[in-house]
Parts: C-alpha cells; structure tokens; sequence
C-alpha cells in the first residue's frame, strides 16, 4: 500500500462511517485492501427492498487504478450483471478515473439498478460465466448500452 | 505512348532496352565487349518486334535531330530520374523532433495557440495540418474539443497554492499543497498528477492521449504539464513516446524495420498511390525495406497488394485444394473425393456404392464387359468430369510453375551469404596469384551483390507475372524478365567456378565478370523501370486471381506487336 492511497482510504473509510450517501452502507472493512458495502434497492424501482453486497479490492495504486468491485451473497438479476457477481459497467474499467470515489462509484451502480425496466440476466450469462476470469478486470468488456 | 518516346530517339531504332544499355555503356569502354557479346542473345526475338516499325521510326528520327541536336534526348534521358526509384530522406532522431516543433509552432502561429496546445491538436489529427487547419477555421470550439484542448490563453497549467483546495485524489488538504488545473479547471494535486501521468507513461505506454483525472473529462494533458509533474526519467520516456506516435500517425515517416536501429526514413508516397508505385528505401543502417507495407527487402516490380496476396496464397492451404482436385475425381453421384492408388478402372464408391470408371467418369454399366479399357471418351458426362478436373490441373500446373521459379530465386538469395564468403577466399586467392591490389578485386564483392539483388528481383517478377493477364504487355515483361535470368545464371555460374590461377586466366576472369555484372545491372533496370513505367500508366492488366484494389485501367502502351 503506497501512502497516496493509504491516506486516500482513510479519508475516504472515515467519509463513509460519517456520512454516508443515501443507501449505501460500510457492512465491513477490516482492513485496507478489500470492504464490503451494502446497498439497497431504491424505493420505486424494480429492486425496492432489495439488499445487495458489494465488495471492493483495491490495487496498491488505488486510486490511479480502479478497485475490483463485484456484487456477492446475493447477486441481482439485471442485464449488465452476471451471475457470478460480475459487473459491466465502464467506469470500472477503460473509463476509470482517480477522481471517482467508493460512494460515486455505489450512486452510479445503483443508478444502474434503479433505471432497470426488465429483470433479466445479459444474454450471454451462462457463457461468460463458464469461461470468466476470477476478476472482472482481467475481461475484456465492450460497453454497448449506455441507456441502463 | 510511352514506346513511341523512346523511338524518338536519335539512335538507330532498336528495342527500348537495348538502347538502354547503349546509354549505359557510354562511360565505361569495357562494357562494349559484354554488349557484343549480348547483343546475339537478343537478337533472336527483339529485331523481330520492330522491324515493322522502321520507316516510320526514320521519319521520327529525323525531326527530333532538326530539333534538338544528335546527343540531347540521349542526355536528357540519362539524367531524367528513375521511374521505379522513389526519392526519401533518412532522418535521426534530433531531426525528426525537430521537425515536430517546427510544424507545432507553424501552426501555433497559424490558429494563434499555445505550441503545445498546436501539438495536441497536430496529435489528434495525425499530424494532418491542412485537415485540422481546415477543420480549425470551420469550427475551431468543436475541433478542439474533439482533440481534447480548451483554447484559452488565460489558463495556464502551473503549481499553484490554491487556500482551502481539497485534492479529491489523495484527500490532501495541507495548507502549502501545491495544485494543477488544466484548462478544464479540475484541480488536482501536484504530487497525484505525477502519479497518475507516470501510471498512464510506465504501465500503459500512453503518451499522447493522457487525459484530465475527473471522470469524463476528456481535455489532454498537454507535454508542458507533463514535464511539470514528472522526473527526468519518465519525462524522457513520455517524449520518446510521442515520437515514437509521431512516426506511426504520419503518413509520410516510417521507422526503419531493424533491430534496435533509430532512424526513421520519410518518403511522400500516400497509401493510395500504392497502387501504382513500389516505395523501395534503404535506411542508413543498410536495411533495404518497403515503405508502403514494410515489408524487409525489396520486392519491386509486385506491388504490396500484390505481395500480400502472393504470400498469403503461399502460406495458406489453396494449393492443397487445388491438389486434391487435380488428383481426385468426385464420384459422379455423391461427390465422395475418390483418389485411386491402384487396381482396375472399375469404381465403386464406398460411400454411394455408385460404379463408375475411372478414365470416363462414365457409369460403369454401360461399359459391359470391356474392363481395363475405356472406348467411350466423348460421352457429355465423361467430358464435363474430365474438363473440370483438366481445368484444375492446369491452374496446379501454372501456380506451381511460377511458385518453383519463385522459391527457386529465394532459395539461392539466401545462400549469397555463403556465395560471400567463398568469394571472399577467392578474392584472396587472387591477390596472392596476381599483381592485383585489394581494391582490384572487389569486382567478385560486387559481383555477388549484383547477383542478389537481381536474384530478388527475379523472385518477386514471378509472382508479379503470376496475376498478370496473358496479353502483349505480359509478353514483353516475359521476355525482359527471360533476359535477366539468363544474365544472371551465366554470372552466378562464373562466380562459383573454381579459380585458374594464371595472371593471364584472371586477367580474363576479371574483366568477364565485369562485363556480365554491368550487363545483368542494366536488364535488371530494363526490367524495373518498364514495370514501374506500366504500374504508373495502369498499363498491367490483371487476371481473375488478382482482382487488384484500384482496377487496371485501359491498355495504354499495346505499341510493339510481340514474338
């Protein structure tokens, strides 16, 4: 862990214990390099009273490299996210930037979620899940859909 | 056209080549001994291609000399540059940076910028200056927002203490916390901007396209930012990068293709003019390579579509097809691909259980009891099933014929090294069995060069010959290209010849392989230079296994009725 980014998690550990964004809860950090985040559907949308966990591993660059961050336990049925807890969503990847923070990056997957119409798994699910890598960043991801 | 240019000519008519040579020969009277010589082996068939033409040619003849004078067109020819030689500068590296500022700061002063805002824009637009200025003058917001540059002088990115100022990488609040904005206005602390440009140089070899850190930001860190925030090592690195992009974005520099060597070779012949030029360079570093493809070596007169398409053909498994159905026959009814290694023309398929026979192809039922001899040659059936197995034999026959001469001419290009090292003994043994110096017997050295070169010439006339269509043109080039080889098997010959000893043998050696190497420079040039002529005039035409990029166009030559 470099200073930039021990210091970064501090800062930004004590942000969430403090004051958190809407819907997004600190479930565990124990240490500096992988947190669980607990986040509940919105109300009036398809994943209203719906609790999802997301954990987070950070590089020892974070944040010049993005954290891998992959849903777990209970993984929602929508079609950017596979079943195995993989999420396509470009500011994970290619379109990371170290100005995003862990509760921007919660607000933009819950926005995700909330701006579903149709619960479903992506068409290739079973595939990609045969055959992904045990990160998501190792996944080549081609972002089509920029509408969900 | 261009045949009738030549025949101007105040030389007695003879074929453009020979006259060629003539031109040659002039400076140096050795070569009229090995012109002699040669002009027996042409003789044969080019007087023939132009006795037709004599009394129009005189007529030529004499109005070009009331114009000009005896010598002039002669003169003017030689000095006239090479059709099939395309002119480029090597450059070094000094001068290639050079080179990327000076056409920064021209369009600086052009659009009024900051130079390195003139570079980023230069960058985006491939180093493409009337496209960008062009672009620039339409709309100069949305062209350089497109590029990633805000325009505004009054934005200049420098280490700041800004009070209060929260970098939103690093959470650094310190009081002395120096911080930089690009002209966006995201301000970010010194210290995170070195390590996330570092970041992007070291592990992501990114150099032109580094953008602003807020996220979707899409303005680009500029080279002056970059040497604000980074150490002398990384910085190196970043402009060896942009370089390095320099070269590959512009369409006029290509590196040279050698291991570890750092020049770069500019030349202005554009992707589409491949079509019809053949961009042979060679790199101070002694490599000779291809500038539209970059392919090593020189593969004129087979233009880089055609080359690509000769290599894949060799490569690929087209010829194994091509074997099967010039070896096998289809079995008339299931088309099993039957191939008979034995016994008597009584076939039946093992999969159909057809019969048929063999020679025929015919059903095997009306043969009755006549086996081992087939009479029915002329059913319709029999023929179809012979002609299409005919037809694929051929074009076997025909890929075959030029790939042999082809790997043939590839195979002894590469044992020139071992040919160098035998001359180079041989060369020594001269020395010590005559009165001649070191720098007298480089004749064999260059020889030898003479004979590569045109053995890699041969080479790739093979493959340029296999896509030709058969018409006068391609018989002509098949003459040109017979001259040349005959030349150089007699001079190879002659270099692999054991050494008589006597001054008086090596007297003759000498002055043998002079002649032949002068004589097997200039077909070689005969053979370039009317390639290179027809490709510019579209004058090659192609047959069905090309189907070339640009299409040939009209004949424009068809002046000589060839043997």
């Amino acid at each position: 862990m470099s200073n930039l980014s021990t210091k970064r998690l501090t800062k930004e550990l004590a942000e969430l214990q403090k004051k958190p964004p809407g819907g997004v809860t600190l479930e565990s950090a124990d240490n500096l390099s992988q947190w669980v985040v607990k986040v509940e559907g919105a109300k009036d949308t398809l994943y209203q009273n719906e609790v999802f966990w997301l954990r987070f591993t950070f590089p020892s660059n974070y944040p010049l490299e993005s954290p891998e961050v992959v849903f777990v336990r209970n993984i929602p049925i929508h079609p950017h996210i596979y079943s195995n807890g993989h999420i396509c969503l470009s500011i994970l990847y290619d379109h990371w930037s170290p100005a995003l923070t862990i509760s921007s990056v919660c607000l933009s997957i819950l926005s995700m979620l909330s701006s579903c119409t149709n619960k479903e798994r992506p068409p290739d699910d079973s595939r990609y899940v045969a055959h992904a890598a045990k990160s998501p960043k190792q996944t080549n991801w081609a972002f089509h859909d920029d509408t969900v | 056209m261009d045949d009738l240019d030549e025949m101007n000519s105040p030389v007695s008519p003879i074929s453009p080549q020979k006259r060629r040579h003539h031109d040659l020969s002039q400076d140096d009277d050795e070569d009229e001994d090995a012109l002699a010589e040669f002009a027996m082996d042409e003789d044969g068939d080019q007087d023939d291609d132009f006795d037709g033409g004599d009394g129009e040619d005189d007529d030529d003849v004499d109005i070009d000399m009331g114009n000009s004078g005896v010598f002039s067109p002669v003169v003017a020819d030689r000095d006239r540059d090479k059709t099939h030689i395309v002119s480029f500068t090597v450059h070094a590296v000094p001068a290639i940076v050079e080179t990327q500022t000076r056409e920064a700061n021209h369009v600086a002063t052009l659009l009024g910028t900051q130079p390195e805002h003139a570079a980023t824009l230069l960058r985006a637009f491939r180093w493409n200056k009337e496209r960008l200025i062009d672009l620039y003058f339409n709309d100069p917001d949305a062209t350089s927002a497109t590029a990633g540059v805000i325009l505004d002088s009054r934005k200049q990115p420098r280490p700041l203490v800004v009070p209060g100022f929260v970098c939103d990488v690093c959470c650094a609040d310190d009081d002395d916390l120096l911080s930089l904005a690009l002209s966006c206005g995201h301000r970010f602390c010194v210290g995170c901007y070195g390590h996330y440009v570092e970041t992007k140089i070291k592990d992501e070899g990114e150099s032109r396209r580094i953008q602003c850190m807020q996220r979707g930001c899409g303005v680009i860190v500029d080279e002056k930012t970059v040497e604000q925030c980074v150490g002398k090592d990384v910085l190196a690195k970043y402009k060896d990068l942009l370089l390095r992009t320099f070269v590959d974005d512009s369409d006029f520099y290509r590196w040279c293709p050698a291991p570890n060597c750092q020049f770069a070779v500019e030349c202005h012949v554009t992707p589409a003019r491949l079509a019809r030029v053949v961009p042979t360079v060679t790199c101070q570093c002694g490599t000779t390579f291809c500038f539209g493809c970059g392919a090593t070596g020189d593969h004129k007169p087979c233009t880089c579509w055609l080359v690509k398409k000769w290599l894949k053909k060799c490569a690929d498994d087209s010829e194994t097809s091509n074997w099967i159905s010039a070896n096998t026959k289809e079995c008339t009814k299931c088309g099993s691909t039957i191939e008979k290694n034995g016994g008597c023309n009584h076939m039946t398929c093992r999969r159909c259980k057809h019969e048929f026979c063999w020679v025929c192809a015919g059903p095997w039922s009306e043969h009755g009891t006549q086996w081992y001899n087939c009479n029915r040659f002329d059913e319709k059936e029999a023929v179809e099933a012979r002609d299409h197995q005919a037809k694929s034999r051929a074009a076997l026959q025909r890929y075959l014929h030029y790939y042999n001469r082809y790997a043939n001419h590839e195979q002894s290009a590469k044992l020139s090294q071992e040919l160098h090292s035998k001359t180079e003994k041989k060369m020594s043994e001269v020395q010590a069995n005559s009165t001649l110096s070191w720098i007298e017997v480089q004749f064999l050295r260059k020889a030898v060069d003479v004979v590569v070169d045109c053995r890699t010439t041969l080479k790739w006339t093979y493959a340029f010959a296999y896509y030709l269509a058969r018409d006068n043109q391609t018989a002509l080039f098949e003459d040109n290209q017979r001259d040349l080889e005959m030349a150089v098997e007699q001079l190879s010959e002659l270099l692999e010849r054991p050494l008589e000893p006597e001054a008086d043998k090596i007297a003759e050696l000498k002055r043998v392989v002079q002649d032949k190497s002068v004589y097997c420079s200039s077909r070689r040039e005969v053979v370039l230079e009317d390639t290179a002529k027809g490709l510019l005039e579209d004058r090659w035409k192609y047959n069905t296994d090309a189907q070339p990029a640009g299409s040939a166009g009209p004949s424009g030559g068809g002046s000589s009725s060839s043997a």
